[in-house]
């Protein structure tokens, strides 16, 4: 396939680099502020080097990249709440041209489900967003192996950063504050970790999980999460949790129409609490009890491993 | 595997004692020397029976066969059993509780929760790390009754919220996934 690249961050670039080695071909590849655009290939180390040389990718702007020749666009640009632009405009203009999107950018599934699906239904291009919940864990495409309505129940720790916080909270019986400085000192937590912290990066992949759970029955937003964050937990309450044999995760749950990400007790032990930054997603299927999957819920090479393994599972236009 | 017959369930044990000093723990003997776990025990010194007996509500843990014979061992020493065997409790919820606990008087806060559902506090631990003045937390457990776990869940979070602390809820009911 040929793929268009929207988004030069850690997602963007690491899906330029690794395209080759899936069979694939990258023909245009944008930033916000420029493009390359190549319809016999870009040159991925000569355009990976040129971005992290002079801060552009190429000299062409980010709309020829829109315009170029491929199969697929891939929207790696950052997620963006409420009306989900630019990101939205661009899957729009994909699907327009009767061309696959496959998405790593969480908004236009979160914020305007229905909108997208709707644009589908009209194109000959299909939408794909593997990436957008668990980073490189299969979680999408196994629900939809299963068949969403073989599935009753969705949870998961679907944020690494909250997840490493609290796990450093719990091990060492330090601070909120203590641990998240550590952890930005580490490069586990953003310079803003906001979005990780109060809940809405979990919850937008919760609700990512329900539209995808409901099918066209019923469309989710943000705003239907019920969302607590960490930022307010006490160190004492780890240690309460832990005298008793628990833990603290924060857990994204999906069920019965309601999302909820919110600070929960768990086990210590039980596959809910994973330690560090690791990710995993519990299903609770019809038939089949309970199932898990765990791995590495962000950063560039896992996040797109899932976005290339979204490529192939397109049909040929 | 939760099909055994050796698996800890919940029992209430409803009593009636003679208003004599000791009889609370001969009553309770049987109970500890029979393999049972004394989860909580209600005494109601103020409910006096027409016949001058005290009720006692006892909620312990056993496994069914031990159960049966902590009854028979109980009514030999001349207890009289009003009511054995239901389950009344056979759910358990941890909840943590943070912030100002001890300025918005804890016991009332437990208190309303028992008070309003059908829900008994089987533990509590408190740590408060900054002295009693300072935000604190505390990890309740609390028995219900089968399927009214939701219920007292929304107890909890109306009481939490009004006195402004924070509640971190067990995941599942019996929180076991």
């Amino acid at each position: 396939m040929r793929l268009a690249v929207l988004g030069a961050g850690a997602v963007g670039s690491s899906v330029v680099e690794l395209a080759a080695d899936y069979g694939h071909t990258v023909t245009a590849y944008a930033d916000s502020q420029s493009a390359a655009v190549d319809a016999d290939g870009l040159d991925a180390e000569a355009v990976l080097d040129r971005k992290a040389t002079d801060g552009i990718v190429g000299d062409d702007g980010p709309a020829d990249a829109l315009d170029a020749a491929y199969d697929v666009l891939v929207e790696a640009t950052p997620t963006t709440l409420g009306d989900a632009q630019p990101g939205f405009g661009h899957v729009e203009a994909a699907l327009e041209r009767d061309r696959h999107v496959v998405l790593a950018n969480k908004g236009p599934v979160a914020e305007r489900y229905a909108d997208v699906r709707a644009l589908e239904r009209e194109s000959a291009g299909a939408v794909l967003f593997e990436a957008t919940v668990g980073g490189a864990m299969p979680v999408l495409s196994t629900i939809d192996d299963f068949d969403p309505e073989h599935i009753n129940a969705v949870r998961g720790v679907l944020n690494g950063t909250a997840n490493f916080i609290l796990s450093r909270m719990g091990a060492e019986g330090l601070g909120y504050e203590h641990v998240l400085a550590e952890a930005q000192d580490l490069g586990v937590a953003e310079a803003d970790p906001t979005f990780d912290v109060d809940g809405t990066d979990a919850a937008l992949k919760g609700v990512i999980v329900a539209n995808v759970l409901a099918g066209d029955d019923e469309e989710y937003t943000l705003e239907d999460a019920e969302v607590e964050g960490i930022q307010d937990i006490e160190g004492s309450a780890l240690e309460l949790a832990a005298e008793d044999g628990r833990t603290v995760r924060l857990i994204a749950e999906v069920a019965g129409g309601s999302i909820r990400v919110g600070p929960r007790l768990v086990p210590e032990n039980a596959p809910l609490a994973p330690t560090g930054t690791r990710n995993i997603v519990q299903l609770e299927t019809e038939h089949a009890g309970r199932l898990n999957i765990s791995g590495r819920g962000a950063g560039g090479p896992e996040t797109a491993s899932a976005v290339l393994a979204d490529v192939g599972r397109l049909p040929e236009l | 595997m939760s099909d055994s017959t050796e698996e800890v369930r919940s029992y209430t044990l409803r009593l009636e004692l003679v208003d004599e000093p000791g009889e609370l723990l001969r009553a309770l003997e049987p109970i500890s020397n029979n393999g049972g776990n004394l989860l909580s025990i209600f005494h109601e010194r103020g409910n006096v029976t027409p016949r001058g007996h005290i009720p006692v509500e006892v909620d312990l843990e056993a496994t069914p066969e031990r159960f049966e014979g902590i009854v028979d061992a109980v009514r030999e020493a001349g207890i009289n059993v009003i009511q054995a065997g239901a389950e009344r409790y056979s759910e358990t919820l941890t909840v943590v509780l943070s912030g100002h606990l001890i300025n918005t008087d804890l016991s009332d806060t437990l208190s309303r929760v028992q008070g309003t559902t059908n829900a008994t506090v089987t533990d509590l631990s408190l740590s408060a790390p900054e002295g009693t003045e300072d935000a604190s937390s505390a990890r309740i457990r609390l028995a219900t009754e089968q399927g009214a776990a939701e219920d007292v869940m929304a107890t909890v979070r109306e009481v939490a919220a009004e006195k402004d602390l924070r509640v971190i809820e067990p995941l599942a009911a019996g929180g076991d996934l």
